[in-house]
């Protein structure tokens, strides 16, 4: 099995700060991997270093055998990988449809591109991917309007609208509604087996990420702590302690 | 996609049996208000002849908001600098017309101003090409400024913009050839002054109704959506790779372009520029723009029209009214809207009245989550 993101010996620090210190991880493609690691182990740091959010200072990062440390956050993401954020982000002031559509992927927008109507399926294709999410009947509201965690639907379903073969979550169940997570690890399995889609996800909810993930990593002050099935992450000594605060 | 496909159908089954619409780009109200503003702008200068040349600089007003309110009001960058592309094209359009048929330096000397004449046909076809140079030559320089300015955002953008403005005037002033702060008189219109306002009204009409009309063609592509994602939340148009810079440049271009026509037709006007007052008046034509847009409500299609018309007249009736009350007036609704009414009288209709600008709001009330 091929790795589609390959992360070796990358390190990043803030002033005297160290977020990451010699990390390396692998994304195997297809599969899902998950992110772990006590509030402030650097996880987000990580993924931001991955997408071209900011340098870094050490290591290399490799995106289907591509370096890609070097370029920008627009670049990387027109290669096929994407992030959406811990933050929840979408255009508030535009409605979930017009959301939709301005995700379509622009790997290979030409200049003329932008001055050309969106086709009828391209607007089948948003209303197909916002009833996959649920917000089918929401589909006309500013995005704005609707709740934290209908947001967080929205920008997954925007995500999918992009066709990444990656895609990075940052905490994808943080501040959804217990009795919806259900309904969305569901999706995010889907969006993995239907679509193809291979996902890196940082999550907090242990249940979400045992339930879900094929490999974990985990991080603990800004080192990697520990790696494996999620067996054996659940019963690692290390990874228990570091979540007690053990040292 | 299969099952994606059927699940909507069941939701749609469920829901409202409704087909996909697709974005028109007229509306009914739209085609109302625009005949209106047509069958104004035809029949204003034959039942006011008087007044041409108010009504004239009327549709500036009206061009300079819209074109604005593209950076402004669409694409949240605030210019405080638009007026530099008024300025620019008043000069190159005038270099176009004098430079085609005589040495321009010559032309504009302090000993030899305008002592040259021009053919009729020598002014149509300057008149023409100036204004298609200025034109294209001030979305050049769009362009070229885009890519130093565009690494500025919010309020840093303003006033960085500002900063051209106000340095174009200066610069322009300074440089003999194209007459310095002495000015140039422009070519002579080869016929009788109400000839020259009507040719030069339609002219303005002319600009500001192809303005209207290729930005709500505009509005209604993918580049609508990209600036009102880049309005929105660039980072995230950045995440989700949008060419960002390219909207960025290519939107700020469409807005000199029509400045530029606008700058050269309104030198023709006057009949003579200089930088300070004619060229680049940014306290002036350039904080006009900016407030013509936010009263008649940023970010719409016609809310910047709207706001040119009122502020237009309201200013006109000052004027003429209550000469040395008319800046307390100005200021007076600027400080009116900005503080009570921003989002302008058309974001206050489309919050009062979302349906007649096919607006959807949640009736509901409670935040209902949609996932089951």
């Amino acid at each position: 099995m091929t790795n589609l993101i390959e992360v070796r010996n990358v390190s990043k620090s803030f002033g005297g700060v160290v977020a990451n210190h010699d990390i390396s991880i692998d994304v195997p493609e297809g599969q899902i991997t998950g992110l772990i690691g006590p509030n402030g182990s650097g996880k987000t740091t990580l993924f931001n270093s991955i997408v071209g959010y900011h340098p870094i200072d050490s290591g290399s990062i490799k995106f289907k055998g591509r370096e890609i440390s070097k370029i920008k956050v627009q670049q990387i993401a027109r290669l096929g990988m994407l992030r959406t954020f811990q933050q929840t982000r979408i255009y508030s002031k535009m409605n979930c449809v017009d959301n939709m559509l301005i995700s379509v992927p622009h790997r290979n927008a030409t200049f003329f591109d932008m001055f050309k109507p969106y086709p009828h399926e391209l607007r089948e294709k948003a209303e197909d991917l916002l009833a996959f999410v649920g917000l089918y009947e929401k589909r006309k509201l500013p995005s704005g309007d609707l709740s934290f965690g209908q947001q967080k639907l929205l920008e997954f379903a925007m995500a999918l609208m992009n066709e990444p073969e990656v895609l990075l979550l940052d905490e994808p169940t943080a501040g959804i509604n217990p009795t919806l997570i259900n309904g969305l690890i569901d999706r995010l399995k889907r969006a993995n087996t239907d679509f193809g889609i291979t996902l890196f996800v940082i999550e907090h909810n242990m249940r979400v990420i045992m339930n879900m993930a094929d490999n974990i990593y985990c991080l603990a002050h800004g080192e990697l702590l520990a790696s494996g099935e999620p067996d054996e992450i659940q019963n690692d000594q290390r990874v228990i302690d570091a979540y007690l605060g053990a040292h | 996609m299969s099952t994606i496909t059927e699940e909507r159908k069941v939701q749609k089954r469920r829901d409202m049996p409704e087909e996909v619409t697709a974005r028109r780009v007229f509306t009914f109200n739209d085609i109302m208000m625009f005949g209106a503003i047509v069958v104004f702008g035809i029949l204003g200068p034959l039942l006011f002849p008087d007044y041409t040349f108010q009504i004239a600089v009327l549709w500036l007003m009206v061009l300079f908001a819209q074109t604005w309110d593209v950076m402004g009001g669409q694409m949240g960058y605030n210019s405080l600098g638009n007026i530099f592309f008024f300025g620019a094209g008043m000069y190159i359009c005038t270099v176009t017309q004098v430079g085609l048929f005589t040495d321009v330096g010559a032309y504009t000397s302090s000993t030899d101003q305008g002592n040259f004449d021009f053919s009729t046909n020598q002014y149509y076809i300057g008149v023409f090409a100036g204004l298609a140079t200025a034109a294209i030559g001030s979305a050049l320089l769009a362009v070229a400024l885009g890519w130093i300015v565009f690494g500025l955002r919010g309020p840093y953008f303003a006033i960085g913009t500002l900063g051209i403005a106000l340095a174009a005037g200066e610069l322009f002033g300074a440089w003999e050839w194209v007459g310095g702060g002495g000015g140039i008189p422009m070519p002579v219109y080869p016929g009788s002054g109400d000839s020259k306002s009507y040719f030069f009204y339609m002219l303005c009409f002319g600009a500001a109704v192809a303005t209207f009309l290729f930005l709500k063609w505009l509005y209604s592509t993918r580049f609508g959506l990209a600036i009102n994602a880049i309005r929105d939340d660039e980072e995230k148009a950045e995440a989700m790779g949008v060419h960002t810079l390219r909207h960025k440049t290519v939107a700020w271009a469409i807005s000199a372009f029509f400045l530029g026509i606008s700058g050269g037709l309104f030198g023709n006007m006057t009949g003579f520029i200089e930088p300070l007052e004619v060229a680049f008046p940014a306290p002036t034509f350039g904080i006009f723009m900016v407030a013509m847009a936010l009263l008649g409500g940023s970010g719409t299609i016609w809310g910047p029209v709207l706001g040119a018309i009122l502020f237009h007249i309201v200013k006109e009736a000052t004027w003429t009214y209550f000469l040395g009350w008319q800046w307390v007036a100005l200021g007076v609704i600027i400080i009116v809207n900005i503080v009570f009414f921003q989002q302008g009288i058309v974001g206050w209709l489309q919050e009062k009245y979302p349906h007649w600008f096919g607006i959807e709001v949640d009736r509901s009330g409670g935040a209902k989550e949609a996932a089951k």
